[in-house]
């Protein structure tokens, strides 16, 4: 089974921790990525850095331009991935835009992934129906979970075909917005989250996008299955760098 | 319909929707209801007033005499110059204020490079009395100061676009995130024919009041609707396709899309989309697009800012590789001497995008009882300050 479903199984809220690698350094992938485990951190999500990441907010753009600057990129990153499996037994994620792993070839991509235990892929900006109709027996071959994402603006409908689609866990974007720290979530946010929890969807939910801290991530994963956070972590990165995962880690939960 | 979308957005293999699930909701409302708003009587009849009574339309078909003359064939210029605000991209944002105004939207946002598409955009909005953000590269809004006091004297806030190169990719990048953030009460005008679908069909159809101008006129000229050629710039491709939209499935009208080449193809300070750009993900569609081996969206360069756009809208993508399009790139020099030419033989001061458009009879042969369109997208006033250090005038 592959790691992120067995994750999911646990008797657990979930905290993800986005970053993006390269950043703050060119080497800090895998020290980043151990030192998370160390402190309990229960899922990965690896990203891809991108020129034009358009999804993102501020914090993450700058540390995708400052991650390309050091020299990221897609072969980088797997060659400084490739025995990540000898010391890390978390679930990993690639979070990432489309064009960089079109142009590195799916296949080619996912092949990669497989070899190196990567547990799957969340690229925003690949449509639902271009996975389903060109991409989808790739990831299978590969044993990729495909992540999706909802909005509160995803029509009821359409969060069962995405469900129907998926088979990890449906991301939850907290609000309309790129992504970014938000201090709480008002009642809107707060119905949204109930709204979907009632729907009984065969997919756990995982809520990302402005959750800073332990009240944010209280909120997010009172009627969800855990919750992810970015750019607070980035933040912290760029204030404390690898050496603060620790205390970040005690702040949230 | 070989060369227009298909109902899924696709221009053979390029278009699409290649958008984050944030932005499904937006570009979908729109999808459902924009060909039927455009085809509903009163809308109809409001933009076509417009057109005619704000925008000036329809511009003349001009038999260039003088030019015609020296390159031996017979040269129309389609005066797109001579619409309100200085170019033809103000057909496309009447059509979509309007468009906005159907869906209930309040509050408009654009992205801007040179800032042409800004000012037609807060001209709009004036006009509509409906709030205005444009987006602007910092590195542009420097460049182009002219353009931004146009805008705010219209009513517009502009907005400095301040991650990436700071320049117009990027000032789309921050509308998307704006439209993002706002998906309720916003309407986004994009300004070319590029975008998620149904932006490049929408945008096409809007500026095609263009080429149904030119079949009348030519029609009224030469006893024929077809001319042998249509002869347009190409960045993103808005003017363009407006131009090409009627000939695009008569085989017998020649197109010819004319790119930025910079300082040269090979040069690294280029535009020139279709020599140098590789299929990928730019904005939400699949198109030919400059990029590095690693998939990261390049800067381009031309000394036309309305030219360096490092995709190409998906619909001139299909004209390339279908091979129905001919693409000639220009390059800086070539462009500029083609604008004094003109402007000394036909006293029209072109836009230094539409320069690029005559730049091509100099190597380009045409017979002489050829009929070549040239649309002349815009005028020069807006660069006057670049012919001026240019030729130290």
């Amino acid at each position: 089974m592959n790691r992120i479903n067995q994750k999911l199984k646990e008797d657990k809220k979930l905290l993800s921790i986005y970053f993006t690698a390269g950043y703050p350094s060119l080497g800090d992938t895998v020290p980043i990525i151990e030192n998370l485990e160390k402190h309990g951190v229960d899922l990965i999500e690896i990203g891809l850095p991108f020129s034009d990441p358009l999804a993102d907010g501020p914090t993450i753009q700058e540390s995708s331009t400052k991650a390309l600057k050091n020299g990221m990129g897609t072969a980088l990153l797997f060659e400084q991935l490739k025995d990540i499996r000898k010391t890390v037994s978390i679930p990993l994620i690639i979070m990432g835009y489309f064009n960089p792993i079109f142009q590195y070839g799916v296949e080619e991509f996912c092949k990669q992934c497989n070899s190196i235990g990567i547990d799957g892929l969340i690229l925003p900006d690949l449509p639902l129906d271009v996975y389903e109709a060109e991409y989808r027996s790739i990831f299978e071959k590969y044993g990729l979970v495909n992540i999706f994402l909802i909005t509160p603006q995803t029509s009821e409908i359409r969060i069962r075909q995405i469900d129907e689609a998926s088979n990890g866990f449906i991301y939850m974007v907290s609000s309309a917005s790129t992504t970014g720290a938000q201090e709480g979530f008002g009642k809107e946010q707060q119905a949204y989250f109930e709204r979907i929890a009632a729907m009984g969807l065969k997919n756990p939910q995982i809520v990302g996008f402005g959750i800073s801290n332990a009240t944010t991530f209280q909120q997010a994963t009172a009627n969800a299955k855990g919750a992810i956070i970015g750019s607070a972590f980035i933040k912290d990165l760029t204030a404390n760098g690898p050496a603060g995962i620790g205390n970040f880690v005690k702040r949230i939960r | 319909m070989k060369y227009q979308a298909n109902e899924s957005g696709y221009y053979g293999e390029f278009g699409g929707a290649f958008i984050p699930e944030m932005l499904y909701p937006n570009t979908e409302e729109l999808r459902l209801n924009y060909l039927r708003i455009m085809e509903e009587p009163s809308f109809k009849k409001e933009f076509d007033q417009l057109l005619k009574d704000y925008v000036g339309r329809p511009t003349p078909l001009y038999y260039a005499n003088r030019l015609s003359e020296k390159y031996n064939t017979k040269i129309y210029l389609k005066r797109e110059d001579l619409c309100h605000t200085g170019a033809h991209k103000v057909n496309n944002t009447i059509g979509q204020i309007l468009m906005a105004k159907k869906l209930g939207k309040n509050r408009i946002i654009a992205e801007t490079g040179a800032g042409q598409h800004g000012v037609a955009t807060a001209t709009v909005c004036a006009l509509m009395g409906i709030p205005c953000v444009v987006y602007m590269g910092e590195i542009d809004i420097q460049r182009q100061a002219p353009n931004v006091a146009r805008m705010k004297m219209l009513g517009a806030e502009v907005r400095p676009a301040l991650s990436g190169s700071r320049t117009l990719k990027d000032a789309t990048n921050e509308a998307i995130r704006d439209w993002i953030n706002n998906p309720v009460d916003t309407h986004y005008i994009i300004g070319s024919v590029v975008g998620p679908h149904p932006y490049p069909d929408m945008v096409a159809k809007f500026q095609s009041v263009i080429s149904a101008e030119i079949k009348t006129q030519l029609l009224e000229k030469e006893g024929t609707e077809n001319p042998d050629y249509v002869v347009a710039c190409v960045g993103g491709g808005s003017n363009a396709a407006g131009a090409y939209y009627h000939y695009l499935e008569d085989p017998e009208v020649g197109i010819i899309a004319v790119e930025a080449a910079g300082r040269g193809i090979d040069s690294g300070e280029s535009a020139a989309t279709s020599a140098l750009g590789k299929v990928g993900i730019i904005h939400g569609s699949k198109t030919l697009l400059m990029q590095t081996s690693d998939g990261q969206i390049t800067e381009p360069y031309s000394i036309s800012a309305g030219l360096d756009y490092p995709g190409v809208g998906p619909m001139h993508a299909h004209l390339y590789r279908s091979g129905r399009g001919e693409f000639i790139s220009i390059t800086d020099d070539e462009a500029m001497q083609a604008g004094l030419l003109v402007s000394k033989l036909e006293g029209i001061i072109p836009a230094i995008e539409s320069s690029h458009a005559f730049a091509i009879f100099k190597n380009r042969k045409f017979k002489p009882e050829d009929i070549v369109v040239v649309n002349l997208s815009g005028r020069g006033d807006k660069d006057l300050q670049t012919y001026i250090d240019y030729f130290e005038l």
